[in-house]
C-alpha cells in the first residue's frame, strides 16, 4: 500500500524541547525554583515532559553520552560546580511513555560503542510502551575517555580545531560512516518483521507466517547483523531517526540516513546554507522525495518582562564565573521576540526548533505558557495534537516495509 | 527445637517463548502489546508479590533451518519494557534477563543503575551467559567467546559491574545552591579494571542507586553455575520443580555459601514453577490434562523429540511408537537458539529413558512428550496449592516460586485472587509491602560497599 505524507499546514512550526539536567546553562540547577537533588528520579522527568505536552510540543529529546559531563568537550573535569551524573536517556523516556499521551520521546544513545541490535529492540519498544511515539537521535563518541570505558577500540586524542586537518577528516569519516551504517541496520531490524507476521493460525499451529521474517544479513565494514529482530515492527513502522549536526560530514548523514536534523545556525543565512546542504546530500541519496525535517536548535532564556531574560542569564554567567556560550546561538528575550526570530529563521527552510532551555523548569514553562500561545496567536502552531503518534505530529509517512516491498514486486 | 516459619517469597514470570505458554487459547492476548505487560505487572503488585521475571533470548530459535513458528515468537527489550512497568507500579521488583556475553559492564551497569533509580530500588538482574556463534551473527565481534569460558566472563561481568556500582559511594552530591557546590568529590565515579575479558578505566556516569546494586539472580544449574550463584547472586532460578530434587539442590547451594563468607539468608531458591487450580482436585486434573495437550501438539512433540535427536524426524507420526535410530551425538545442528536444548544431558541416555516410559506406559510420542516435559508442578485446588507451595518452602526444597503462568495477561489473576489469600492466612506470605525495595521484599540486607572477590 502506498503511504502517503500526511497534509501539513505549511505555514505551522515544529517545537521541540530538549531536556538535559537542571537546564543548559551550566548554573541552572542553583536557580530558587531548580530541583538540583531530584535530578536522578522519575518524578523530575516526568514532571518536566508533562509540562512540555501541556504545551503541545511535538517531542521532547533527552541528553545522553557515555561518560560524565565535563567543562571540556573532549575530555573529563574535576569541577563540583556543575552538574555531573545522568541517567540512561532510553529508559528515563521508557519511564514517562505511560504517563504521557500524545508528545514524541526522542532520548539520544550514542552508536558508536553500543549493539544496533539492542538499541534497535530498545526503541522498537519504546515505540510499543508509548504507541506510537519513539524516536532516536544517534551520537558519535570520538572522546578516548569512552573508549576507555569499553576497552574494545583505540579513540585518537582529537581536539575541535584538528577536524580540518586530513587526519581529523579520517576520523570523521570514520565515525559518521559507522552510524550511517548503524541507522541502516536498526532500520533494516524494524522492518524484519512485517505488519502482519504474527498470525495465530490455530488451524496449521502456527503462531507467526515465517514468510514475514527476514534475515536482514547486514554485511558492513565495521560490523554484520543477521536478524531478524527479536521485536515485532513496532507501531511507527520505523520511529524517528534525527541527529545533531554542526559540519559536513554529520549534515551527509542527516541527508543521507535522517528522518530530522538538529543544525545550530548563526543567522538567517548561515540556516539556508546548512539546509541546502542537507537538501544536497539527500538528493545525492536518492532520498529527495522525502521528508527531511531539519530543525534549528537554539539555548533560549525567556520573559515576559523586556530584559528580564537577560538579567537571568547574566546572573546565572556570574555564579558560573564565565559567560555560557554554546554549540547553539544563545537567545535572551521574551517570548514574542523569539517568536519572531523563529518565523524569520522559519522563512531559511527550518521547518522546526528545538530549543534548549537555559533552566528548567523556568525556561521550559515559558517556551509552554508563553511561546506557545504567541505562537498559536499568529495561526503558525497546532491548537491541539492533530495525531497519535510522532510520525503524524511530524507530517512524516509511515514507512512501506522494504521486505513486504521486495516481496511484492518479486510476485508481479 | 522447632524451625521458625519461613515467609514465602513469590514471582511472576510473564509468559515466555516456549510450548508452556498457550496462545491457541481464546483468552490468550498480545505478548508486545504494553498493556499485557501492564496487566500482569498490576495483578503480581495486588497480590503483593517480590517482583516480576522477564526472560531474554537474543536470536529467535530456529528448527531444521527455519524460524521455529509453533510456539510464541517475538519479545520486547527488557531494559525498556522494565523502567516503563516502573510507571505503572509502586513496589513490585522488576527483574530483567540481560546476557553478559553479548554487552558491555560500562554499558548494562548504567541501564541498571539507572533503572534502579527510575523505579525507586526494584531493579534486580538475571545474569544469564551464552556462548554461541549463532546468537553472535547479531552482534558486532559474533561468537566469539569458548563454552567453557562463559561463566569467567559472566564472573568477570558481574565484579567490573559490581565496581562501576561502587564507584560511586552515595554522598557525593550535595546540591547546595547557596555556596555552588554540586559535589561533595571532584572525582566521583573513578574505576580501574584490568583482567583478561575487560580491559577498562574511566568515570562511571550514574550516581548511586537506592539499592546500591541490583539484585543479582543466576539461573544456570551446571557446575560452574551453581558455583557462580553461591559466590555472587543474591537469588538463584531453578529448573527443580520436585520435592525430592529441590531438596537436594537446596542443600547442595546453600552448603556451598560458607565458602565465600556468606550465610545462609543469603542467597534465595526460588524455582520456576507452572500451576493449574480448579474447584476440585479432579476438575484441576482435568484442566491440567487439557493445557498439557494444547502445550504439546503433534507437531510440537515432533519438533521437541528433534531437539534430543538432533535429527530431522518430521516423517514420524506423533501418535506412533519413539524413534528405534539413536539420537546424532554432537554439535546441535538441527535446533538452535534453545537455552533447553543445550541444557539436555546425554542424549543417547534420555532417549534410552524415554523408550523405556514409552514401552512401559505404551505411549504415543505425543502422550510420551506430554509425560515428560509437560507436567505441571501444581496443580489443584487453591488449598491443596497453598499447602503444597508452603510444604516446598518450609521443608528447605526453595524459599519461594517464580510462577509462570500459561496465558498472557490473565494467567495470574485466579491465583492472586484465590490462593495468595491462603498464603496469607497461613501466615507465610505479606499482606502489605513491609519494605520500599526489592532488597526489602527478599529480606537481603542492603549492599555492603567493596566488591565481592571473583
Amino acid at each position: 500500500m502506498p503511504q502517503h505524507p500526511l497534509r501539513e499546514n505549511p505555514s505551522h512550526l515544529h517545537l521541540a524541547v530538549a531536556l538535559d539536567g537542571a537546564g543548559w546553562h551550566p548554573a541552572a540547577w542553583r536557580e530558587h525554583d531548580a530541583r538540583p537533588d531530584e535530578l536522578f528520579t522519575a518524578r523530575y522527568w516526568a514532571d518536566l515532559v508533562a509540562e512540555a505536552e501541556r504545551g503541545l510540543l511535538d517531542f521532547v529529546t533527552f541528553e545522553d553520552s557515555l561518560s560524565l559531563q565535563s567543562a571540556h568537550p573532549f575530555e573529563p573535569d574535576e569541577r563540583t560546580d556543575q552538574v555531573r551524573g545522568r541517567l540512561d536517556a532510553v529508559l528515563t523516556a521508557a519511564r514517562v511513555a505511560p504517563l504521557t499521551h500524545r508528545i514524541g520521546l526522542v532520548p539520544t544513545a550514542v552508536v558508536t560503542h553500543t549493539e544496533p541490535f539492542h538499541l534497535s529492540k530498545a526503541i522498537a519498544t519504546l515505540d510499543h510502551v508509548s504507541n506510537g511515539r519513539a524516536g532516536i537521535r544517534v551520537k558519535v563518541s570520538g572522546r578516548a575517555d569512552e573508549a576507555a570505558h569499553f576497552g574494545r577500540r583505540q579513540a585518537p586524542r582529537l581536539g575541535a580545531e584538528d577536524f580540518d586537518s586530513a587526519s581529523g577528516q579520517a576520523v570523521l569519516q570514520e565515525l559518521f560512516g559507522e552510524a550511517e551504517e548503524y541507522v541502516e541496520v536498526l532500520r533494516r531490524l524494524w522492518d524484519s518483521w512485517e505488519d502482519d507476521a504474527e498470525i495465530r493460525d490455530v488451524a496449521t499451529g502456527r503462531f507467526i507466517d515465517r514468510a514475514k521474517l527476514h534475515y536482514i544479513d547486514f554485511e558492513g565494514s565495521r560490523f554484520s547483523v543477521r536478524g531478524p529482530s527479536i521485536t515485532p515492527r513496532p507501531p511507527q513502522g520505523q520511529p524517528v531517526v534525527a541527529a545533531l549536526a554542526h559540519r559536513d560530514e554529520p549534515y551527509r548523514l542527516i541527508g543521507r540516513s535522517a528522518d530530522l536534523g538538529f543544525v545550530t545556525p548563526r543567522d538567517t543565512g548561515h540556516a539556508r546554507q546548512i539546509v541546502s546542504e542537507i537538501r544536497e546530500a539527500q538528493a545525492a541519496a536518492g532520498r529527495a522525495d522525502e521528508t527531511v525535517h531539519v530543525f534549528g536548535d537554539l539555548v533560549v532564556f525567556l520573559d515576559e518582562d523586556p530584559g528580564a531574560a537577560a538579567e537571568c542569564k547574566a546572573r546565572l554567567d556570574r555564579k558560573a564565573g564565565a559567560t555560557h556560550t554554546s554549540d547553539a546561538g544563545v537567545f535572551t528575550g521574551t517570548p514574542a521576540e523569539l517568536a519572531d526570530l523563529l518565523q524569520e529563521w522559519q522563512q531559511a527552510g527550518l521547518s522546526g526548533f528545538r530549543l534548549r532551555p537555559g533552566a528548567l523548569p523556568y525556561d521550559l514553562e515559558q517556551i509552554t505558557r508563553g511561546l506557545v500561545p504567541e505562537l498559536q496567536r499568529r495561526g503558525i502552531f497546532r491548537a491541539s495534537y492533530e495525531a497519535s503518534t510522532l510520525r503524524g505530529l511530524l507530517g512524516l509517512p509511515r514507512p512501506a516495509n522494504r521486505y513486504a516491498a521486495a516481496a511484492a514486486a518479486a510476485l508481479v | 527445637m522447632s524451625k521458625p516459619v519461613k515467609q514465602i517469597h513469590l514471582a511472576a514470570h510473564f509468559p515466555g517463548v516456549n510450548n508452556t505458554t498457550v496462545w491457541s487459547d481464546p483468552a490468550a492476548g498480545s505478548h508486545i502489546d504494553f498493556s499485557s505487560f501492564v496487566h500482569l505487572a498490576q495483578t503480581a503488585e495486588r497480590a503483593k508479590f517480590d517482583f516480576l521475571f522477564l526472560a531474554e533470548g537474543l536470536r529467535l530459535r530456529e528448527q531444521n533451518g527455519e524460524i521455529y513458528d509453533l510456539d510464541v515468537v517475538g519479545r520486547p527489550d527488557t531494559f525498556t519494557v522494565l523502567a516503563a512497568l516502573a510507571a505503572v507500579t509502586d513496589r513490585l521488583g522488576l527483574a530483567g534477563t540481560i546476557n553478559s556475553t553479548f554487552n558491555e559492564p560500562y554499558e548494562v551497569a548504567r541501564q541498571f543503575a539507572s533503572l534502579d533509580h527510575l523505579s525507586a530500588g526494584r531493579a534486580a538482574w538475571n545474569v544469564v551467559t551464552s556462548w554461541d556463534a549463532f546468537t553472535g551473527e547479531n552482534f558486532r565481534r559474533g561468537g566469539f567467546l569458548a563454552q567453557e569460558d562463559r561463566y569467567q566472563r559472566a564472573r568477570q561481568f558481574l565484579t567490573a559491574a559490581w565496581e562501576l556500582f561502587d564507584s560511586w559511594r552515595g554522598d557525593e552530591i550535595v546540591a547546595d545552591k547557596e555556596n555552588g557546590v554540586f559535589l561533595r568529590d571532584p572525582n566521583p565515579g573513578r574505576f580501574d579494571h584490568h583482567v583478561s575479558e575487560f580491559d577498562i578505566s574511566g568515570r562511571f556516569d550514574v550516581p548511586r542507586s537506592p539499592q546500591g546494586r541490583p539484585v543479582i539472580f543466576q539461573a544456570g544449574d551446571s557446575e560452574a553455575g551453581r558455583e557462580f550463584a553461591a559466590s555472587a547472586a543474591d537469588a538463584i532460578f531453578t529448573r527443580h520443580g520436585t520435592l525430592e530434587a529441590g531438596r537436594a539442590f537446596y542443600a547442595d547451594v546453600k552448603g556451598r555459601l560458607s565458602r565465600y563468607g556468606r550465610s545462609h539468608d543469603e542467597l534465595k531458591i526460588l524455582p520456576g514453577v507452572t500451576f493449574v487450580l480448579g474447584d476440585t482436585d479432579a476438575d484441576a486434573q482435568e484442566k491440567a490434562q487439557l493445557i498439557r495437550r494444547q502445550q504439546v501438539s503433534g507437531q510440537t512433540a515432533i519438533r521437541r523429540l528433534e531437539q534430543v535427536w538432533n535429527r530431522d524426524l518430521s516423517a514420524y507420526d506423533p501418535d506412533g511408537r519413539l524413534p528405534e535410530v539413536d539420537p546424532l551425538v554432537g554439535e546441535h545442528t538441527v535446533a538452535r537458539g534453545w537455552a533447553s536444548v543445550r541444557m539436555h544431558r546425554d542424549p543417547v541416555a534420555v532417549a534410552a529413558e524415554w523408550r523405556a516410559l514409552a514401552e512401559a506406559g505404551n505411549l504415543s510420542i505425543r502422550e510420551l512428550v506430554i509425560e515428560t516435559t509437560g507436567r505441571q508442578t501444581f496443580v489443584g485446588t487453591p488449598d491443596q496449592v497453598a499447602e503444597k507451595l508452603n510444604e516446598f518452602v518450609q521443608t528447605d526444597a526453595a524459599d519461594g516460586f517464580i510462577l509462570a503462568p500459561h496465558l498472557t495477561p490473565g494467567g495470574l489473576d485466579e491465583f492472586a485472587d484465590t490462593v495468595v489469600p491462603l498464603l496469607q492466612e497461613r501466615g507465610v506470605f505479606r499482606s502489605e509491602y513491609e519494605g520500599e525495595t526489592l532488597r526489602d521484599h527478599l529480606g537481603l540486607a542492603p549492599v555492603r560497599r567493596a566488591a565481592v572477590a571473583s
